[in-house]
């Protein structure tokens, strides 16, 4: 035990006993590190003040815009008005909560979310998997690269304008799609106004939209995969199957599971101006959906306390989520993202 | 027995296979990979998806300019047999449409420009790996990516800084992208550190360093987020749908759906346009072209910077 009271001369207490002066030693020596330590923080900053004061904007910005707003989720557990302001609305507790799961409309908007983002996992979450391979497979370059070019296009086209196109592309009076059913004498249908498309619409809609651009971190996997792999299979003896299956896929592994952690996380949002644009009063039924659902009954009813609340209970379930799925991603040995 | 193979053309799928035995070449065989008949399958998938991809496009061009009898008789078809251009004359007219491109060209050069002035400024100093607090700020930063204070929070913050119903709702709340900021960073700590330190022995402050020596260098990675930022502020509507209500201060996107999925194009009847000539359906694509054009003329220049794998470098830094 002997050696814990062992100090260095210059701490030696000038006065007192032994025992007694070490706590007085251990106060004195940690005062003057903490001034020290200040001192020597004052002239760092004011040697890089350029760096910090090119990071005030940053921070202020972080600040007002991100987390000022998550101050703002109590909105969720007041009777709030905008003529009292957060802070002088009174308290209710978890009243909006307890409204919020016994609401029928909720868990209608709660089943449409979560039907949607199950859909989009398994359809559009593959969709680029499967393109980046194809891509892959194509040795003549030029024709790749024509192709990659086109089909990234749609990603930086607006919802506003797919919606638009898909909606008259869709009429039953003009559109394209029935103008094809009538001559092949079908029956015209008005998939628009029909609920049972909705999520079809929806999901087709955003294969189309995103799957192009999503090949791009997969065919950056792809180029990263050793040359020499895939030669040496092919010598022993590997076709094209067992070189995608046995070589490819295993190398990519980790951007795929990346990118599933992420969509897992982000199973509570669907993404509001796609939903928007192609929501009407005849779907509304299956395109309500949480971000929708907050606008409706926040900004148009007025309800802003309630749409808080829902707003909160999404974005930590959506949360949680990520957590759980990267503590999964990790417990089977993978990278996780982060 | 040792192997050696060599890739040959790799159109032609064929590999050389090599074998030595002692030092003394005993084999020379070919390997196909892959079957020819697989092959065209893929390339016509691939063809055939990017068909797709194009086609609406096309599509709604063509028939914004052939007369709607024409339309109707072909309604696939995409060349146009006579071209009218009545209806372009029609929507750029229309009042609520020229509004649209005001406020739309506006926000996207004003807040393409802030956003590149903060994202520079924020991502060098976050790129020096020896300042203090900066896993702190990072950390801070990366948090907001995976949590938000959801809508109501920011429309009451929106509307407590006087800000609604003006074109800085649609630049402030997301003047820096936080994904953007980080991928910048990776980007700026790649640019070795002796090109700074002879400046420093010169006697430069970071200021001059940023503009002299970081801002030329990363030029390439400044371009492509300055063209991301443009198409975003271009494209998006969700801000100006909670935060505008007034229609003269719409953006184009949202005039787009109120004309096209609200059907109020027929108010572009209203203003002496015959409809019966050109028809609310031309109309409506003569709007969507309009609103596409402009993203059309600058991708052939955002595919070029993409397609060097430059966002991919910085990606995987």
């Amino acid at each position: 035990m002997s050696y814990m009271y062992v100090i260095p001369d210059r701490l030696k207490p000038v006065f007192g006993s032994t025992k007694g002066g070490i706590n007085i030693t251990m106060h004195l020596a940690s005062t003057n590190d903490t001034l020290r330590r200040s001192n020597y923080l004052i002239k760092y900053i004011k040697r890089k003040k350029y760096l910090y004061l090119l990071l005030i904007p940053c921070i202020a910005y972080f600040i007002i815009f991100h987390y000022v707003p998550m101050y703002g989720v109590i909105i969720a557990f007041k009777d709030f008005k905008f003529s009292k302001g957060i802070i002088k609305s009174p308290w209710i507790g978890l009243d909006n909560f307890l409204f919020m799961f016994n609401s029928r409309d909720f868990h209608k908007v709660f089943l449409n979310s979560i039907i949607l983002s199950t859909l989009r996992i398994l359809f559009n979450f593959p969709a680029p998997i499967v393109l980046a391979i194809i891509l892959n497979e194509i040795r003549h370059d030029k024709y790749k690269r024509i192709c990659q070019t086109i089909v990234y296009l749609p990603h930086f086209i607006s919802w506003a304008v797919i919606g638009s196109m898909i909606i008259n592309f869709l009429s039953p009076t003009w559109g394209v799609v029935n103008y094809i059913l009538k001559s092949l004498n079908f029956e015209p249908i008005a998939f628009m106004g029909k609920k049972e498309y909705f999520r079809t619409i929806v999901v087709l809609s955003n294969i189309w939209k995103e799957t192009g651009w999503g090949t791009i971190l997969y065919l950056a996997a792809i180029s990263n995969i050793n040359i020499e792999l895939f030669e040496a299979s092919i010598v022993d003896g590997a076709n094209r199957w067992h070189r995608i299956v046995y070589v490819l896929l295993p190398s990519i592994r980790g951007t795929i599971i990346a990118l599933l952690i992420l969509n897992i996380g982000r199973m509570m949002t669907n993404g509001f101006e796609q939903i928007f644009i192609l929501q009407n009063s005849m779907n509304l039924d299956v395109s309500e959906v949480f971000e929708t659902f907050t606008y409706r009954i926040g900004l148009l009813s007025g309800r802003f306390s309630f749409a808080t609340a829902v707003g909160l209970f999404t974005s930590s379930i959506g949360m949680i989520l990520l957590v759980i799925s990267n503590k999964l991603a990790r417990l089977f040995g993978e990278e996780g993202i982060y | 027995m040792k192997k050696e193979y060599i890739r040959l053309n790799e159109l032609i799928k064929l590999i050389e296979l090599i074998e030595y035995k002692n030092g003394v070449l005993v084999a020379v065989k070919k390997i196909k990979i892959g079957s020819l008949g697989v092959d065209i399958i893929l390339y016509v998938v691939v063809g055939l998806f990017a068909l797709a991809c194009l086609y609406p496009f096309v599509y709604v061009l063509s028939s914004s300019i052939t007369p709607y009898e024409d339309y109707l008789k072909a309604p696939m078809s995409i060349i146009p047999r006579n071209v009218i251009l009545d209806a372009y004359y029609s929507v750029l007219s229309f009042p609520l449409i020229q509004s649209g491109y005001k406020v739309t060209v506006f926000v996207t050069i004003l807040g393409t420009f802030i956003n590149l002035l903060l994202l520079i400024t924020s991502a060098y100093p976050l790129s020096k790996k020896d300042l203090k607090g900066r896993r702190i700020i990072l950390g801070f930063i990366i948090f907001t990516m995976f949590f938000n204070g959801g809508l109501i929070p920011n429309y009451y913050l929106v509307r407590s800084l006087k800000l609604l119903n003006s074109v800085w709702a649609l630049i402030l709340p997301g003047a820096i992208s936080p994904f953007n900021l980080i991928l910048m960073k990776s980007f700026i700590s790649q640019i070795p550190d002796s090109l700074e330190e002879s400046a420093v022995i010169d006697g430069a402050n970071e200021i001059r360093i940023l503009a002299n020596i970081i801002i030329p260098l990363s030029t390439p990675a400044i371009a492509t987020f300055a063209l991301f930022h443009a198409v975003g502020h271009w494209n998006s509507f969700f801000s100006a749908v909670i935060y505008l209500n007034k229609r003269s201060s719409w953006p184009l996107m949202l005039v787009l759906r109120e004309l096209v999925i609200e059907n109020a194009v027929f108010e572009v009847g209203q203003i002496g346009v015959d409809l019966t000539v050109v028809t609310p359906f031309t109309i409506k694509m003569a709007t969507i072209a309009v609103a596409i054009i402009p993203i059309m003329l600058v991708y052939p220049f955002l595919q070029r910077f993409f397609m060097k794998g430059l966002l991919l470098g910085a990606i995987k830094g």
